[in-house]
Order: C-alpha cells, then structure tokens, then sequence
C-alpha cells in the first residue's frame, strides 16, 4: 500500500491511471480538467509512457480507438463539450468492442455553458451520446480517494467487457485538493488480447488477421453483434453494480437518491438531521450505468419511506432513473441547481424535510 | 522458366465488390505485392475508410481496422504511437481524406506521424452515389453539382499533395496515377519508397493516386481513363512533391 499524498483530483486521476499499468494518453485541453494533460506530459515520459496532446477531440476519439484496437491500455480525459465531440467515437468503440477508459469532468451545459461543476451529463452518459444501441459504465465519485480508486479499477472492467468506461466526475473532484492513496493491489495486468487485436500476426504466431471493425452489413449479422453488446450491459447489471448506502438502518422517512460531489453536500444534510432526531436515508449510486436499481426499489419499499428525492446538479435526469426503478411505489421527488452553485447542506435540508 | 504471374499472398481469394474498370483494385493488388516485397505482412495494420473502400480489410491478409468516415490518420497515429513496431498505412478516398478528414489528416502529417498514407482521388464521392467531392473538376456533373462544379461558388479542387507538401515535417509527398500500366508502374516504385521511408522510421508519407469511378462518371472503363488522363492529369500534376532528401535541417531525423 501506498502513502498518503495531498493531490489535486485531476493530477491524482492521471497518476491513478499510471498506477493501474496504463501508459498511453492522448488528450486535447479543457477546462475544468487541463491540469491531467499538463500533469501526464511530465508524467508519461517519466514512466516511458506515451502522451500526445491531439488537434480535436474527434482526433482523440479514433486515436483511442486505433491503440486500443492495436492491444494497449490507453485512456483519455475532457470536459462536456469535448466528451459530445467525442461521442461519435464512442460509438465506434462500443459497436468495435474496444475496451477504454474516458473521464469526464463535467462542466455545466448545455452549449459552451459554464467551467464550474455539474451533473448535467448524465443522460449523455448513461443513455447514449453517440448513435446507435450502447452503452458506457459508468462510474461516479464522490472525492479525489475515489476518482483513483475507480479509475485503476476502470481497465480491468474495461477489459472484462471489451466496452469503454466512462468515469462521470465534476470540476469540484477535478479541481479540489484532498489526500489521496494508490492501491497496490488495484493495479491490474491487460487480459491476453491476441484473438481480436490489430497487434501484427507475426507477434501471435498467427496467420489469421484481426479485424477491428463496427461494419455489419448483414441485418442478421448487426442483430448478432447487437445481441452480443446487449449481453454485456445485462453482464454489468448482474456482476458490476457499485452503491453506498448511507443511514440506511433507522426508520427512514424520506430516501434521497444521489452521486458524486452532490451526494457529500447530502451526507452532510442527513447528519444534520439525525442531531435533530430526523431520519433519512440515501442511496449513492457509484456506477450510474449499471443502474442500481433493485437497491434503490428496496429502500423505497421500506415501510417508513413515505418519499423519495433524487437530488442532483442538473434540471433533472437522474430522477426518471430513480422513477423509473420506484416504480410508482412512493412519490418521486426532485431538486437540483445548475449553473455551478452546489447547494448547501442547509439547503439540503429544507427542501428534504418539506417533503 | 519460373511463374511469371501469381497472386500476392497479402492479397485473399474472396472477390472483391468494385465495379468493372474501377481502379481501387489496381492499388489494393499493388500495396499487396509490395507488402509480400518487403516482407511485412506479419507487422501490418491497415486502416480502412469510409468510401468505397470500406470493405478493404476483406481483401488482404494481414491485421485491419475499419475507421470513421475521414478518422483514418487519428486512427493510424493511435496505433502507431502505442506500437511503434508495427507497420501502419491508411487507405482513404478524397471525400475522406480531403473533406471530412481533412483536420486529421494535416495534423498528422504535420505531426510527422510515422505511418503512410495512399489517397485514392478520384474525383468524387464513389460509395454514396456520386456527389460532389472537393477534389470534383471544375464544370464536372456530379449529383449534387447537377450544372457542373461552380467554382464561383464552391472554390476550385483541392490540391492534397501540394497542400501537405507546404508543411515542413513530411518525408514523401507524391501523386501519381493509375490509369494505365506507363503510370502503373511508376505508382508501384513511388508506394515502395513511401512504405520504405516508414520502415526507416522517417517521418509521414502520402501517396495520392489519381483513380478512376467509371460508374459515378457516367462513362464506359475507357472512356474514365481517357477522361483522367485529359482532365485529372492536367490539373493534379504528377510527381515528387517532398522527398527526405529535399527536407532541410533535421527534420526528418526526427
Ligand atoms: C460521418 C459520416 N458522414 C457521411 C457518411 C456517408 N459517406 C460514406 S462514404 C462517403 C464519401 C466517400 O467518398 P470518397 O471518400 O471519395 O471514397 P470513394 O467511395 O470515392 O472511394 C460519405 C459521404 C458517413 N459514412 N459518415
Ligand atoms: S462506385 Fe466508383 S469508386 Fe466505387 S467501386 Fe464503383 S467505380 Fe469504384
Ligand atoms: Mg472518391
């Protein structure tokens, strides 16, 4: 295990990415995130990595997707409007079955928007961005420990899936400064890839040529490669699920449904409320793609649980994820800012106790 | 007397779906037999298009990867920079490379990426039905340029090679045709150097080869190759534009 060191969300997600056993970056700058970039052109050729700042993020997307169809680990960071622009070759990455990893620190939107923190992706993410029938895991922290955490876990999954893994953050996690320790026992050694990747036949013994490719002419052939994606996502919600329950034990009136730098402000609220004798409960999501969904269907079963809120910084898209999973159980609230401005616990607390 | 005619063995057996006179052929047999020449068939990627060469991979027999319409080169500088031992050309049309592509494919020159590319003009969009290309002739009838190509309004065809020949870090910038065995030939010795000068880990190399599309001409195979050599020739002039040997400084030592 390793020790303790005070790091800045961004530089820690690069060096967390070093640690996990991946050399290969290719990025294009944007704020709230540029510091990964200015961090990795040291980093990389310290570790005798590869780092390319790339002239668009539409180059970064098929730059990713050329090296992980040639076999190597390789990962990209950005910020909303860079992650649309990436989004076609998400797309490509997904129907070709690569397995990357993508970070987004999101900004708020939509358009140029703001550089300041949001959680306005999250339909990007979790339902689409680019064309066609994928998806992304999703993965979402809620501090810098958890960004490097989820990160070295983010190319095993990847791998395991052969699918892009996209790590939702904020400018609040890119930005912010917190302890942060790298485990060991995270870092992972890439799978054997030598039945599809483009590495050079000669270096698999092989006379037969990979093909990385998202073309299926065929509708039969398209369905059958479709079928074959669609297994993977219900692959993920079985084995790949990751939430926190948080004050889950004690008799819960109201359940808040929250992620990422949000679901901290949350916490803070449901240990003000506890000193005053209220209880609340909160699930926290981690990975948003899978959904977890039978967790959130159970806390709002409780038999105390009369309501429940998804509160998130977006105009509300989390909460048809929660409606959704509630299932008409119990009303399904939600509140939200954009903009940048987090609420406040005290916030928190007013609009959760006026339910 | 030895076999004077056999096929590549980078070259498969399945048959190819190009129309009758169509040259993507000619240049999918010549970077085979090149590729058996210099014995690089075990550490080859090639980098398929969106056009009419979409398919490509179907016919050779070494490792593939199929890009977005024009991501080619961000594509090949992908796989070039994890895995500098391999052996990495692209194959794009001019709508491609010239117009969708265009960013990525100056940037990647520019960059002095270490991989080639063959660029089949053939001046117009083949895959889709024969739109427009930027590489269409001025007056040329195309179905989105239904009265002729209006350089009033659309500018004049874009010239790749002398474009990417103004950068200063490329090695080997080239045109040349295929439209008959005399230029044939010459395409083969200039697709050699190019993949030569990657084997030498010298800088980018572009070969842009004029090409024909008899069926979105509208024309029989020999009237595409008469009207090529007549219109295209003259306009696209053939030739050497950048050679390692005319780079100044130290450029290509890159
Ligand atoms: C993003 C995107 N836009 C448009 C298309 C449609 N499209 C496919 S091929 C092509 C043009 C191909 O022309 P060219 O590159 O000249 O190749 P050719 O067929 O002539 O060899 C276009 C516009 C696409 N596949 N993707
Ligand atoms: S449409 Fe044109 S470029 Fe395409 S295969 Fe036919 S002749 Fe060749
Ligand atoms: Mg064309």
């Amino acid at each position: 295990m390793g020790k303790k060191v005070l790091m800045k969300g961004n530089e820690a997600i690069g060096e967390a990415a070093i640690r996990a056993g991946c050399l290969n970056y290719f990025a294009y700058p944007i704020t709230p995130q540029s510091e990964v970039a200015e961090y990795l052109s040291h980093r990389m050729p310290e570790v005798g990595g590869v780092f390319l700042q790339a002239e668009s993020e539409v180059a970064v997307a098929y730059m990713i997707y050329g090296a992980a169809g040639a076999g190597a680990r390789v990962f990209t960071t950005s910020s909303s409007p860079g992650i649309s622009l990436m989004s076609e070759g998400l797309s490509y990455i997904a129907g070709a079955q690569l397995p990357a990893v993508f970070v987004n620190i999101v900004r708020g939107g939509p358009g140029l928007g703001g550089i300041l923190p949001s959680q306005g992706d999250y339909f990007q993410a979790t339902k689409g961005g680019g064309h066609g029938d994928y998806h992304l895991l999703v993965m979402a922290p809620e501090s810098v420990q958890e960004a490097a955490d989820m990160m070295m876990r983010a190319f095993p999954l990847a791998e395991k899936y052969r699918n892009p893994v996209i790590i939702l953050g904020d400018g609040l996690i890119g930005q912010m400064m917190e302890p942060v320790e790298f485990h060991d026992h995270l870092r992972t050694d890439p799978v054997n890839n030598n039945h599809w990747a483009t590495n050079g036949m000669q270096f698999r013994n092989s006379s037969k040529p990979n093909i990385v490719k998202s073309l299926f002419l065929d509708p039969d052939e398209l369905n059958e490669n479709n079928l074959i994606l669609k297994a993977k996502y219900e692959r993920m919600k079985k084995e790949d699920i990751l939430f926190e329950p948080y004050n889950m034990d004690g008799p819960y009136q109201k359940l808040i449904v929250s992620y990422g730098t949000m679901s901290r402000v949350c916490k803070t609220a449901i240990d003000n409320l506890k000193v005053k004798g209220i209880e609340v409960g909160m699930i926290r999501p981690q990975t948003l793609f899978p959904f977890p969904e039978t967790a959130v269907f159970e806390a709002a079963a409780k038999e105390s649980c009369k309501a429940v809120i998804s509160i998130e910084l977006s105009m509300g898209q989390m909460v048809e994820d929660v409606q959704r999973c509630v299932q008409g159980l119990r009303p399904v609230h939600w509140y939200g800012e954009c903009g940048g401005n987090v609420p406040t616990p005290e916030k928190v607390m007013d609009v959760v106790t006026s339910l | 007397m030895g076999k004077t005619y056999q096929k590549p063995e980078a070259l498969s057996d399945q048959h190819t779906h190009y129309c009758p006179g169509c040259t993507h052929g000619v240049i999918h047999r010549l970077i085979a037999e090149i590729i058996d020449e210099l014995d690089i068939r075990g550490r080859c990627v090639g980098v398929a298009p969106v056009g009419c060469a979409v398919l490509a991979y179907n016919y050779f027999v070494f490792d593939f990867q199929e890009a977005a319409h024009g991501r080619a080169p961000a594509v090949a500088t992908g796989i070039k920079r994890v895995r500098p031992d391999l052996f990495v050309f692209t194959y794009q049309g001019d709508g491609d490379l010239a117009s969708i592509g265009m960013g990525e494919i100056i940037h990647a020159a520019n960059r002095g990426e270490k991989f080639t590319s063959i660029f089949v003009n053939n001046a117009i969009y083949g895959m889709t039905g024969g739109q427009m290309a930027p590489t269409t002739m001025p007056g040329q009838h195309t179905t989105t340029s239904p009265f002729g190509r209006d350089v009033e309004d659309v500018g004049m065809p874009l010239k790749m090679a002398e474009l990417l020949a103004a950068l200063q870090t490329p090695a080997y910038i080239t045109r040349q045709a295929v439209i008959k065995p005399k230029y044939i030939v010459k395409a083969k010795k200039a697709i050699k150097k190019a993949f030569t000068y990657q084997l030498e880990k010298r800088c980018f190399s572009f070969v842009e080869l004029i090409s024909t599309c008899p069926t979105n001409w509208a024309m029989t195979p020999n009237e595409s190759v008469k009207w090529a050599e007549d219109t295209l020739l003259s306009y696209y002039e053939l030739g050497e534009y950048k050679t390692p040997e005319s780079l100044s400084g130290g450029a290509n030592a890159k």
